[in-house]
């Protein structure tokens, strides 16, 4: 700031003297500014509040203190400090939490120089990171947080059998050190012919199983090993190993992409076998098997609702969110990953349209928001509107699944970082 | 006398089974929106057989004795929708042999009974401008499509004599699209270049033709794909002109414009960069929404305010799917984001009927709904705008070719097991 004064000044040594004056008022008035954002106060107005902790509150109002949410409640109960800066909007809803994406590492362009999201040196390797690929300026993730995300759970693609690591971000931020909410997540998984587009071996789905599966049980080894008392007969660090040990024992989760019913079947059975934590992804054909996928208590981050309908996902349907929901298996919907065009897909959109075929609004709402952040295990911070949470919302100018409805702000960390659609 | 008692019986004989074969129906009760004028709050549409004989308001429009009548108060009737660019139909078009291909025609390769038909149906398209491709300067030669029940692509065709009419426009490209290894140019210079050749050529060829009048001796060996291109310097084929860039779209104009070509941009990602330039020129634009930018460098400066933009310069603009890239089952969903962007109702109304229909030369026969015109129309739950609105029918010259309530029908609007057998594939290449 200091060195923003000084140059101010210089710059004010040029100029003629009637210029002097106002400089002079601007530096104040940025001061001034300045000293306003360190202390940040702001409230929302809403007419319609949805806090996903409860049912929606008609006039409602949050009052936010620097990067935390520090009141919600109606207008009755709560009362707007006049020195608070007010913004008004129709509709507001926690800041959107995109339950699985690949913005920031599968750039724009679609160039090799920017997808870093599928490495095919190898089908297994949970040991790559995301915090290392991350692109936290890359232009996808400014337009998801122009659709209303201000959290995204990114990290390496579908297309490997163990492609990488996932982490989550929030979307406004520069440097991936900036955003991060967790910096290691799940590991991707991936089951099912696609791999073999992508690598020799495995060329089917029985041999990628084998193959994961002997990957699973020399982790449970070197696990063991690694609790050898004699410290010379503990293992040598393996990256890979360290990695398919942590999704063993708890410290990352299993993110399975399966598309077609014996891939899911494939996948709960590995599950089961290993007993780790696992979300299960994509789950097109998730429609047939609802009572398994129940009974085996997984959540179940689902396939864009337009995702298009060729390949491990030629039998995809824009019921299954409503179907899931009907069932009460816990779901949230993702962007996914796009190997063409458009490049990623906006949750918002992909909620009206499950919305549409059946899903109820408040459902859908919920599967944006506090559904996502507790399948992700940040529900702590983000998610839902009550005191003490980020102070992550985002405005809009009618129903937030109508087609021509406007984003009117998005808050992150109490912050303003988009204003008008 | 006797000749004309004769005459008459057989007209009293005849006379019933001509009222069968073009029945009457009445819709009633719906808020029509005819395009060609004001939504009608409580409407009455009247078809006879394939075609429209009345619409108005209930009370204004005579309704025949014998009709068939059809209630459906509190629905939302508007025209077919008209698809300006799409690759449904499971067609090609060019190979990898040449990167001009004026001669291949995509009706020689289209599968009649492909469920993209059906998608279609479900999403309300009645017409569709199917184009081969892509990936060439020239993919080919599109068809005009109507999404009648059929076995054979003639069934499906808005001429009678394929072999002999102009059945649709010929599918050109520019940019990184049709850029790659020879015989495809490696540049944009020399793909305008190699486009000029051509045409130069198709000119000579004309000229000789026309010296030759009619004698066969003077005629020019006979050249299919000159055939075509004739067509498109005599104007009676459309050429549809792929382009994303704003210099490309220039490039497309400059070739228009040299030619004296009829032409059609399509996709004109960039247009909002050089909208007046465009409306100056008198180019329609046919237009896609994508949810996001990217996925490949052309695309990346789409913008949602294309329509608008466009709208605001004065430029006739239609909206496209360009099946599989957009879903033809949500193609309603186009103009809704054009009015999100700033758009105007009508012209996003427009731009998925009327318009579309300019851009094929059939504007007298689909894209609005007036007496004479055929009887294209879609039913639906409420506003077309709404994401909550349904296509609940779909009507094509006076048969019902989709259905919501009926789960055979119904399954193409929301996909399923087994619904959709792949076919839905990305044309442009999966990278």
């Amino acid at each position: 700031m200091l060195r923003l004064i000084q140059h101010l000044q210089e710059f004010k040594l040029q100029k003629i003297r009637t210029m002097k004056k106002r400089i002079t008022l601007f530096v104040f008035a940025l001061l001034l500014g300045l000293s306003t954002v360190a202390q940040a106060q702001v409230a929302v107005q809403a007419d319609t509040l949805y806090t996903m902790e409860g049912d929606k509150i008609v006039n409602g109002i949050v009052l936010i203190t620097n990067d935390k949410i520090e009141a919600v409640g109606s207008a009755s109960q709560i009362e707007i400090p006049s020195d608070y800066e007010t913004h008004q909007a129709s509709v507001v809803t926690p800041g959107l939490v995109d339950a699985h994406s690949v913005v920031g590492l599968a750039g724009i362009y679609n160039r090799d120089d920017d997808q870093d999201q599928l490495e095919t040196s190898d089908p297994i390797q949970p040991e790559l990171r995301a915090i290392d690929a991350y692109n936290a300026r890359e232009q996808l993730v400014k337009f998801v947080l122009d659709k209303g995300v201000t959290t995204t759970h990114t990290g390496h693609g579908p297309g490997a059998l163990a492609s990488g690591q996932t982490m989550i971000a929030k979307t406004p931020y520069n440097t991936v050190e900036d955003a991060l909410v967790d910096s290691a997540t799940t590991v991707a998984f991936t089951l099912g012919s696609t791999v073999g587009r992508y690598f020799d071996s495995p060329g089917t789905s029985a041999k990628g199983i084998a193959m994961l599966r002997q990957k699973f049980i020399d982790a449970q080894e070197y696990l063991e090993k690694r609790q050898a008392d004699d410290p010379d007969k503990r293992p040598a660090k393996d990256l890979k190993m360290e990695a398919m040990a942590d999704v063993l024992n708890g410290e990352l989760t299993a993110l399975i992409t399966a598309q077609r019913s014996n891939d899911i079947m494939s996948a709960l059975r590995l599950q089961e076998e290993f007993g780790f934590d696992m979300i299960l992804d994509g789950a097109a054909e998730a429609y047939l098997l609802l009572d398994e996928i129940k009974k085996a208590g997984v959540p179940v981050i689902i396939h864009p609702t337009m995702v298009r309908t060729y390949g491990a996902t030629q039998n995809a349907s824009f019921t299954t969110a409503s179907k899931l929901a009907e069932a009460g298996i816990p779901f949230a919907f993702q962007s996914g990953f796009e190997s063409y065009v458009p490049k990623t897909r906006i949750i918002l959109y992909e909620a009206a349209i499950a919305t549409s075929y059946g899903l109820e609004r408040e459902k859908a709402l919920y599967a944006l928001t506090k559904a996502p952040a507790e399948i992700l295990g940040i529900s702590n911070r983000v998610g839902s509107l009550a005191e003490g949470k980020d102070a992550d919302l985002v405005l809009f100018d009618g129903d937030p699944l109508e087609y021509t409805t406007h984003i009117s702000s998005v808050i992150v960390d109490g912050k303003v970082v988009k204003e008008k659609e | 006398m006797k000749r004309l008692i004769r005459l008459s019986l057989l007209l009293i004989f005849l006379l019933p089974i001509m009222s069968v074969a073009q029945p009457t129906k009445v819709f009633k009760g719906a808020k029509i929106i005819p395009i060609s004028s004001e939504p009608i709050a409580n409407g009455v549409l009247v078809t006879k057989g394939d075609k429209i004989v009345a619409v108005g308001s209930e009370g204004e429009v005579e309704i025949p004795s014998n009709a068939k009548e059809f209630d459906v108060s509190g629905k939302v009737i508007m025209p077919g929708l008209v698809d300006s660019h799409s690759h449904i139909g499971d067609g090609d078009g060019g190979d990898r042999s040449a990167a001009l291909h004026p001669d291949a025609r995509i009706i020689d390769s289209i599968d009649p009974h492909s469920e993209t038909f059906k998608k279609a149906l479900a999403g309300g398209v009645t017409t569709v401008n199917v184009m081969p491709g892509s990936g060439h300067l020239m993919s080919g030669q599109t068809a005009y499509l109507k999404l009648r029940n059929a076995d054979k692509i003639e069934e499906m065709l808005f001429v009678d004599d394929p072999q002999n009419k102009i059945a649709g426009g010929l599918k050109m490209a520019n940019g990184t699209n049709s850029i790659g290894d020879p015989p495809f140019p490696g540049t944009r210079a020399k793909s305008a270049s190699m486009v000029r050749e051509l045409f130069i050529k198709a000119q000579a060829y004309k000229e000789k033709v026309e010296q030759a009048n009619g004698d066969p001796e003077k005629m020019p060996k006979r050249d299919v794909g000159m055939d075509a291109l004739v067509e498109v310097l005599d104007g009676e084929r459309i050429v549809h002109y792929h382009t994303h860039r704003h210099y490309d779209i220039l490039t497309a104009i400059r070739l228009a414009e040299e030619f004296g070509f009829r032409m059609v941009l399509h996709h004109v990602s960039e247009a909002w960069k050089i909208a007046d330039e465009i409306a100056e020129a008198d180019f329609p634009a046919s237009i896609i929404v994508l949810d996001a930018p990217g996925g490949k460098p052309e695309a990346t400066d789409i913008r949602y305010e294309n329509g608008a933009v466009l709208e605001e310069a004065g430029v006739t603009v239609g909206y496209h799917t360009d099946a599989s890239i957009t879903d033809t089952r949500l193609f309603l969903r186009s103009g809704a984001f054009g009015v999100r962007a700033g758009m105007s109702r009508d012209a996003a109304l427009k731009a998925l009927t009327i318009q579309n229909a300019k851009m094929m030369d059939l504007q007298d026969r689909v894209g609005t709904l007036e007496a004479g015109k055929d009887a294209d129309f879609i039913v639906l739950s409420g506003d077309p705008l709404s994401v909550y609105t349904k296509v609940e029918q779909t009507w094509v010259e006076g048969i019902k070719r989709f259905d919501y309530s009926n789960p055979k029908d119904r399954k193409y609007s929301t996909g399923g097991y087994d619904v959709f057998r792949g076919s839905a594939h990305n044309h442009h290449g999966d990278k």
